[in-house]
């Protein structure tokens, strides 16, 4: 199984309630996926200053000074912002890619979980409530966000293999279904020198995502072709730095409900995580078609 | 009339209380406020009771349902009316996937589009549908009747046996030994009824009717053990 939800929201107004809507709908869809789960939200743009999320098991003693050691690596300022075991990174954009290399040096026990503008990601193992809780995702607020209950069926219940994955920068993917073809895709794409660190399959479609935009493709060639180079199922949400977009397998087994109103655009793995959305009664609701991408952009 | 609130009661009380109705109960009108797409609304029930929903349901609504009227005033989710056994369930929305699926008898009534599947294995049951069904509609469909007052999605009745198909609007894809097939004037009749019965203004005149062109292995007796 596994739920997915998302919102993406044209009322301006609703944007400081979108951590608390997001987590009300993720908590909806904990029996579709009790695992793990995650966020990504897409919050402020940082006026020339990127954001690197990163994540630690040991995140008190890896955190302390990391900020002040990044600094002096990669020669900008750079602020760090706790919250559990992840830990947002603040600096000037052109240094997001020093960084990573850096970071690499500095410990190799930190794990990269989003980078860009606007866009932080924030997963862990647990039940969808306490995972919210623990990054008081409820406060957040933010233009869109994606959310991922999982129920693992391809690879272990760990941190890394829970959902959202980052596909680029202010980009990310989560998943329900389970791909029948990701060990050959792995190493055909490991051939082609893409790093994919875990045996996760979504991670897989990540990765095939992000190394089919490196050469040249756009964010909806890479989700059409998808299509014919993926096999198994398959509903993929994917977020972008100014919208999210949808695409099912052609077979569509793997449940989707979509609501708009003038407000917002909503995603469900089913009806009722959307039941508690302003105006949901009067809002359109539909089931996105099979094999059809889908794009809502600010 | 009994009213039942599913967010303040729970989903095994409403059951279990729809259960205990007997042919012969005096409680014959229920409505269900709050369903807030909740899942196995109204499933199992045996009883000529009218159930009517205020709102969307979720999965299985109206499964394996014997005799009861389930109305729901919303939409339904995944496999609304499963094994459908007598009866008569009504949505007025949409239906999401394998609405109606292995249904035995009764009348389901879709005044929406149904998606993907719609009387998939049906042994049986009556389907209208008054707008559009998605792909793999009545997908080794055995027995009974669909009727589509819109349009079909691609590889409609693959691999279907007895059952009738009745399409107004363009179908995209025949499935597997599915073929057109002459409408008669039982078939007219047929049709007359199930849209009258299902509220629908249709004329059956502008329906075309598909089934099975009976070729594939097993309708081959060589085949047979």
């Amino acid at each position: 199984m596994c739920g997915i939800v998302g919102l993406f929201l044209k009322d301006k107004g609703l944007e400081p309630q979108l951590g608390a809507m997001l987590t009300d709908m993720l908590i909806t869809m904990t029996d579709r996926g009790p695992d793990s789960a995650g966020i990504a939200i897409y919050g402020d743009d940082g006026d020339g200053r990127a954001k690197l999320t990163i994540q630690s098991d040991t995140p008190d003693t890896t955190f302390a000074g990391l900020a002040d050691t990044l600094s002096a690596a990669i020669d900008a300022p750079v602020t760090l912002q706790q919250k559990d075991t992840h830990a947002v990174l603040n600096m000037p954009s052109g240094k997001l890619a020093e960084a990573r290399a850096a970071l690499r040096d500095i410990n190799a026990g930190i794990r990269i979980m989003s980078t860009g503008d606007t866009l932080e990601i924030y997963k862990e193992v647990g039940l969808p409530r306490d995972v919210a809780a623990r990054f008081s995702v409820s406060k957040m607020s933010g233009s869109h966000g994606i959310g991922h209950t999982r129920m693992a069926t391809e690879s272990a219940v760990t941190t890394m293999g829970a959902h959202p994955f980052n596909t680029g920068a202010d980009q990310c993917l989560v998943h329900n279904g389970s791909l029948s073809n990701h060990n050959s895709l792995r190493r055909k794409l490991r051939r082609e020198g893409v790093h994919i660190e875990t045996e996760n399959d979504t991670e897989v479609a990540a990765a095939y995502i992000t190394w089919k935009m490196k050469n040249g493709s756009t964010l909806g060639e890479a989700l059409e072709s998808s299509l014919q180079d993926l096999d198994g199922f398959f509903t993929f949400v994917v977020g972008t730095k100014d919208g999210f977009g949808v695409v099912r397998d052609p077979i569509a087994c793997k449940p989707a409900v979509m609501a708009e109103t003038d407000q917002y655009v909503a995603f469900g793995s089913e009806y009722r995580a959307l039941v508690n959305l302003p105006g949901i009664d009067t809002a359109r609701v539909w089931e996105p078609e099979p094999a059809t991408v889908y794009f809502w952009n600010h | 009339m009994q009213i039942f609130d599913l967010e303040a009661d729970g989903l095994r009380a409403l059951n279990s209380s729809l259960h205990a109705q007997a042919a012969e109960t005096n409680q014959t009108l229920w409505e269900i406020v709050n369903p807030k797409g909740s899942h196995a609304i109204a499933v199992g029930l045996d009883a000529p009771i009218e159930v009517n929903v205020k709102g969307s349901t979720g999965y299985y609504c109206a499964g394996m349902n014997k005799q009861a009227t389930v109305h729901v005033h919303g939409s339904a989710g995944p496999g609304v009316a499963e094994n459908m056994m007598s009866g008569l369930v009504v949505i007025d929305g949409d239906a999401s996937q394998y609405a109606g699926a292995t249904g035995h008898g009764g009348l389901l009534v879709i005044k929406g589009n149904a998606s993907s599947r719609c009387g998939i294995s049906m042994k049986g049951i009556d389907i209208v549908v008054h707008g559009n069904v998605g792909h793999m509609s009545a997908f080794m469909a055995q027995s009974g009747n669909l009727v589509v007052c819109g349009d079909a999605g691609d590889a409609l009745g693959d691999s279907i046996y007895e059952a009738r198909l009745f399409v107004r609007g363009s179908v995209k894809s025949l499935g597997a030994d599915c073929i057109e097939k002459e409408m008669r004037p039982e078939h007219l009749e047929i049709l007359r009824d199930l849209l009258e019965r299902a509220g629908c203004d249709a004329k059956p005149e502008d329906f075309k009717r598909y089934g099975s062109a009976r070729k594939l292995y097993n309708f081959n007796i060589d085949n047979a053990y």
